[in-house]
C-alpha cells in the first residue's frame, strides 16, 4: 500500500485538503530538487508532484514546456528522476511521492524495470499523461503489484461512462483537469469544476484532486471545497523562475505556505 | 494475394500504432474515430469526395515514362506518379479534401494544421478557403525561414501562420502546439493531421484519403506499360506519399515497396532524419512507432535539406511494414536528392520537389543494376517550385 491513502485519511481526521505541488525534476537544478521538496513539506505540501523531464511535452503549455527544457538542458533523465525521490524518501518516510511525466522516458527504461525502480525508490503513484489505461494495462499491473499507485487524468470532456471506466481503475486519487486546455491557462470556472468533481465523487472510491490553472489562493479556496486535493504547477514554476536559484526552495516554501493558509483559512 | 486489412479496431499495426493521447483529447478522438468509421461507409461521402478529387484537385494525376531518364540510366524503365501535377502541388490536398469534407459533417467550423514544408498547410489554407472555414497552420519558426513562399501563399488564402518557437523550431514542434490548440479548442476545432501519424484514427484515415494515388497506379500501370512495376518508390517523411502509393500494392508480394528516408549528411554523422533506418520503437504524438531517439527516451533533433522530411518519427504502418519485411526502408543522403533533383529538371523538364527527390535519387541508383524490361515507379509526390530558396542557397546562388 502507498502512503497516498494514509495521507487522505489523515486529512479527512483533520478537516483539510490535500495540497499537491509539482515541479520538474532539474529546475532550476538538480542538486536543489531534494531541498525544494523538504521546503515544499516545510511550506504545507501533503503530497508532491515530480515532473519526469520531456523533450516534447504536448499537454503542457509555455510554463511547464520552459521547466522541462531547463532541466534537459541540465541533463536530467528518468534514472535522476527516481534517485531524487529516493533521497527525499530517505529523509523524510511519509510524504507521498508522485511521478508524472510522458511515456517515451518509461519505454526505453523498460515498464517493468521502471516499476520496480519506483517501488525501490519509494514512489507511491504515477501519472503517465499519455498512456491512457487501454494502452497500459500491464502497467498498472506492474506498479500496483509493487504497492505503487495509478493516477489517471480526467477531463470536463471526459464521458459518464469514461469516467466509470478510469474510476474503476484509479488508485491513490484521480486528477481532474480543470479546463479545456494545457497547464497554466487562465479560464477556470469554479462553478463547472464543481458540477463535474460531484459526477466523478459520485463513482469514485478514491478522492478527487483538481489542477491546470489554479494560480491564486482565492482560487485554490474555492475549489477545495469540493475537491480533495489541489495541485499547483505552473505557478511555482514561474516562481522557480522569478527568484535567484539560492533562494529558491525559500521562496517555493513561501509560495506553498501561502497556499496552504487560503485553503486552511 | 492476402488480404491486408490493418489496423485493428484500436488503431494498431502490431505493436505499433495505438492512442497515447492526454485524457483531454480521448474524447474528440472518440467522436473523429465514430464519425470517420460512419462517414467511409457512405456512398454520399464517397461520391463526393470522388467529385472533388476530379474538379477541385484534378485527378487522376497521370503516370509519366521518363524516357530520357531511363534512357541515360540504361537500366530499369523510371515512371513517375505525377503527383506534382494536382492542385496545390503536392499529394496533401487528397488528404485535407477528405478531412475537410469530415469537419464540416461534424459541424466543426475551424480548422487547425501543423506543417513542415508547407505544403500540407497550403493544402489545409485551401480546403479552408474552399469551404469558408477559419484556418490557423503551425510552423517551427525554422521552417518559415526555409519556406518562406509557402508562408506568404498560406496567407494569401486567408490562412493564420503561428511560428512555433519551442524545441528544435521545426515540424514536430508544430505538431505539439496543434495539439495543444486541439485540447483547448476541441469543441469547434477539427485538427487535420498532414502525415500518417498521430493517434488513431488518424494514420488509417489519412492513409485512406491518400490511397487514391495507388489505386490509380494499379489501373494505369496496365494501361501504359500492361504490367505492375516491379518496384515502388516513394519517400518517407511520416510516410503520408508513401502509404498513399503502398497500400494498393501492399497484397501483390511480388511488388517491391521502397521507402526513402531523408538520410541527411548521412547516417554516420548523426545529422539526418531517418527513423526508421536508424532509430528505435518509442511513443511519440500519439502512436507507438520508430523514432529518432536518445537513451533516455529524449527525442532528437533531426536534419535533412528537405522540411518535409525533416521529422524524428514516421508512420506506424511504416514500422509495421518494415518488421514484416513487406517494405524495404533506405536513406538517400541531401546531396543524392540534390543530384537527382537537377538530372530531372535538366532530362525531362520536371522540377520535383526535395522530398521526392529523395525517391527518384534511390530508383536512379537501383535502375542501372536492372534489366531494361523493370519497371521503377516513383511517386513524385510533389513539385519543387517552393524549394527554389532552398537549392539556390545549396547552389551558392542569392536572388
Amino acid at each position: 500500500m502507498s502512503r497516498i491513502p494514509a495521507t487522505f485519511e489523515r486529512l479527512t481526521r483533520t478537516g483539510r485538503k490535500a495540497l499537491i505541488p509539482f515541479f520538474s525534476v532539474g529546475d532550476p537544478s538538480l542538486p536543489l530538487c531534494v531541498p525544494i521538496m523538504h521546503a515544499m513539506v516545510a511550506g504545507g505540501a501533503d503530497i508532491i508532484e515530480l515532473g519526469i523531464p520531456f523533450s516534447d511535452p504536448m499537454a503542457d503549455g509555455p510554463t511547464i514546456q520552459r521547466s522541462s527544457g531547463r532541466a534537459l538542458k541540465n541533463g536530467v533523465t528518468l534514472r535522476d528522476v527516481l534517485k531524487s525521490a529516493a533521497q527525499f524518501r530517505h529523509e523524510d518516510g511519509t510524504t507521498p511521492v508522485v511521478l508524472m511525466g510522458y511515456a517515451n522516458p518509461i519505454e526505453q527504461m523498460g515498464r517493468e524495470r521502471f516499476a520496480s525502480q519506483c517501488a525501490e525508490a519509494g514512489v507511491d503513484g504515477v501519472l503517465v499523461v499519455d498512456y491512457p489505461p487501454d494502452e497500459a494495462r500491464d502497467l498498472g499491473k506492474l506498479l500496483g503489484a509493487r504497492g505503487v499507485d495509478s493516477i489517471f487524468l480526467l477531463s470536463p470532456t471526459s464521458t459518464e461512462s469514461r469516467i466509470k471506466e478510469i474510476a474503476a481503475l484509479a488508485t491513490g486519487y484521480i486528477y481532474y483537469v480543470s479546463l479545456r486546455g494545457v497547464t497554466g491557462a487562465s479560464h477556470i470556472d469554479p462553478q463547472d469544476v464543481a458540477h463535474h468533481i460531484a459526477r466523478i465523487k459520485a463513482v469514485s472510491k478514491v478522492p478527487v484532486g483538481v489542477g491546470f490553472g489554479i494560480r491564486d489562493g482565492t482560487t485554490a479556496r474555492q475549489l477545495a471545497e469540493v475537491a480533495d486535493a489541489i495541485v499547483i504547477g505552473s505557478r511555482i514554476v514561474e516562481e522557480i523562475e522569478a527568484s535567484p536559484i539560492n533562494d529558491v526552495p525559500a521562496n517555493v516554501g513561501a509560495l506553498i505556505n501561502r497556499f496552504r493558509q487560503a485553503m486552511d483559512a | 494475394m492476402k488480404i491486408y486489412d490493418m489496423p485493428d479496431l484500436e488503431g494498431h499495426f502490431g505493436p505499433y500504432g495505438g492512442t497515447f493521447v492526454s485524457e483531454t483529447l480521448i474524447a474528440a478522438i472518440d467522436e473523429l474515430k465514430a464519425q470517420y468509421l460512419h462517414y467511409r461507409d457512405d456512398p454520399k461521402f464517397q461520391a463526393e469526395f470522388a467529385y472533388e478529387l476530379k474538379h477541385y484537385v484534378g485527378r487522376p494525376s497521370p503516370i509519366y515514362h521518363a524516357r530520357r531518364l531511363s534512357g541515360f540510366l540504361k537500366g530499369a524503365q523510371i515512371y513517375l506518379k505525377r503527383e506534382d501535377l494536382n492542385h496545390t502541388g503536392a499529394h496533401k490536398i487528397n488528404n485535407t479534401v477528405g478531412q475537410a469534407m469530415l469537419a464540416r459533417r461534424m459541424g466543426k467550423q475551424r480548422i487547425i494544421a501543423e506543417t513542415g514544408a508547407g505544403q500540407h498547410g497550403v493544402a489545409s489554407a485551401t480546403v479552408a478557403a474552399r469551404y469558408g472555414m477559419e484556418c490557423v497552420v503551425y510552423m517551427g519558426s525554422e521552417d518559415i525561414k526555409r519556406q518562406a513562399q509557402n508562408v506568404y501563399r498560406m496567407k494569401l488564402l486567408g490562412a493564420r501562420v503561428v511560428p512555433v518557437e519551442s524545441g528544435s523550431k521545426t515540424l514536430k514542434d508544430a505538431l505539439n502546439e496543434a495539439m495543444r490548440d486541439w485540447v483547448t479548442n476541441v469543441q469547434n476545432t477539427f485538427y487535420i493531421i498532414g502525415t500518417v501519424a498521430g493517434p488513431h484514427p488518424y494514420p488509417m484515415m489519412v492513409r485512406d484519403f491518400n490511397s487514391v494515388v495507388g489505386r490509380e497506379c494499379l489501373a494505369q500501370m496496365l494501361e501504359m506499360a500492361g504490367q505492375q512495376p516491379d518496384v515502388v518508390l516513394a519517400c518517407v517523411g511520416g510516410g503520408s506519399n508513401a502509404m498513399g502509393i503502398f497500400h494498393s500494392y501492399i497484397p501483390d508480394e511480388s511488388v517491391r515497396l521502397v521507402g526513402v528516408e531523408a538520410g541527411g549528411e548521412g547516417i554516420a554523422t548523426g545529422h539526418h532524419a531517418a527513423s526508421l533506418s536508424a532509430g528505435s520503437p518509442g511513443v511519440l504524438h500519439g502512436n507507438r512507432t520508430y523514432l529518432l531517439q536518445d537513451s533516455n527516451g529524449q527525442i532528437i533533433e533531426t536534419h535533412s535539406i528537405s522540411a518535409g522530411l525533416d521529422y524524428p518519427g514516421v508512420g506506424p504502418e511504416h514500422a509495421w511494414l518494415k518488421d514484416t519485411h513487406r517494405a524495404e526502408y533506405v536513406a538517400i543522403n541531401d546531396d543524392e536528392a540534390l543530384h537527382a533533383f537537377h538530372t530531372l529538371c535538366r532530362m525531362e523538364g520536371i522540377i520535383p520537389a526535395l522530398e521526392s527527390s529523395h525517391a527518384l535519387a534511390q530508383a536512379m541508383k537501383m535502375a542501372p543494376a536492372m534489366d531494361k524490361d523493370k519497371i521503377l515507379l516513383v511517386n513524385l509526390s510533389g513539385r519543387g517550385d517552393k524549394d527554389m530558396a532552398t537549392v539556390a542557397e545549396y547552389s551558392g546562388i542569392t536572388f
